[in-house]
């Protein structure tokens, strides 16, 4: 019955986290067939932490590719975390120490959505938005993990499950709220072209990143301020 | 070293470029945010990167672009949202229209 008294942030905080940790499974799985064994498959969960890196990883083992290209593959795969931080500092910062460490560490794509998904003029909605989808994806990413590492191959796709297109939507409803104004609207038509062209020609990870460009373009000149995602 | 340490290390080294680079975004110089045309590209990015991320996560498979059950379930989506439904609403429809279509084999 807890879950009726959630507010709507920590909803949404609980339905991104139990949705993407349950790609957990796959990454345990996938990691395992590739030949790393159970502790090593739990350190990438809980070093990188970043969904995407961490099956680059394991595709580049996977694949018979050394260690350093599957280094190379996940870091590069993981830029757009940095930019992610930038974003989040009028929600986030003062911070430091520990505080910090583990924002840092709980910087993804769902956390960052989740906080940017709360109203602007509701400071503490972003923060709680951040801090719980952060730690939500972080505990739950983990624990299914060691699952999927556990399992192996005798579990099915998630795919069939639809959870592919349920984290494409998620991402969409997400930022949904800050299209309210025609700029930020060509912001994402014209990001979401752009990786799309890319995606035939550029290595993984590139299309995404490429997207930062049209920030730049847009933020450049002087839009007006309400035009400005908050 | 052994292979297995090898790998040991590249795990190491992995996680630790992950979380610096998570953590050089939570560095940069307040005075640099300052700056209005820093302020407006980092509030341009977060819409940029995640919309480009729901376009090629519903769009590509591995290199190549494809139309399969995702879209159709992204329309879906798109409706709900623009219908103002709950989010829990959008992301379990999304869901059950990719496995519903792929259990009738399409996509």
């Amino acid at each position: 019955m807890a879950l009726l008294t959630l507010d709507r942030t920590r909803q949404q905080a609980l339905s991104v986290s139990l949705a993407t940790g349950a790609y957990g499974l796959s990454f345990g799985a996938l990691s395992v067939a590739a030949g790393l064994d159970l502790w090593q498959t739990c350190a990438l969960s809980l070093l990188i932490f970043s969904g995407g890196s961490q099956f680059a990883f394991v595709g580049v083992i996977g694949a018979g590719g050394g260690a350093a290209a599957a280094v190379a593959t996940s870091t590069f795969l993981g830029l757009r975390n940095g930019f992610y931080g930038v974003g989040l500092a009028p929600v986030l910062r003062p911070m430091r120490g520990w505080r910090k460490a583990w924002a840092a560490q709980v910087t993804i794509d769902e956390s960052t959505a989740v906080a940017l998904a709360q109203p602007a003029e509701d400071p503490p909605a972003r923060r709680a938005g951040f801090w719980w989808t952060g730690v939500g994806v972080f505990v739950a990413w983990n624990a299914i993990t060691l699952l999927g590492a556990l399992l192996g191959s005798s579990i099915g796709d998630p795919a069939d499950w639809g959870l592919d297109a349920a984290a494409a939507a998620a991402f969409l409803a997400l930022v949904w709220p800050r299209l309210a104004h025609r700029r930020a609207r060509a912001v994402a038509a014209a990001s979401s072209l752009l990786a799309l062209a890319l995606t035939p020609v550029a290595p993984p990870g590139v299309p995404v990143l490429a997207a930062a460009l049209v920030a730049i373009a847009a933020g450049w000149g002087h839009p007006r301020p309400e035009e400005v995602p908050e | 070293m052994s292979a297995y340490a090898w790998m040991w290390v590249a795990i190491v080294a992995a996680g630790v470029l992950s979380w610096t680079t998570k953590d050089a975004g939570h560095s940069v110089p307040e005075a640099w945010l300052e700056n209005p045309r820093v302020h407006r590209i980092a509030a341009f990015v977060t819409v940029a990167l995640l919309s480009a991320l729901v376009a090629v996560q519903t769009f590509a498979s591995g290199r190549s672009l494809v139309f399969d059950a995702r879209v159709a379930a992204l329309v879906v989506a798109a409706v709900l949202l623009w219908r103002r439904a709950p989010f829990i609403v959008v992301v379990v429809a999304a869901a059950g229209v990719a496995a519903g279509l792929r259990a009738l084999g399409w996509g």
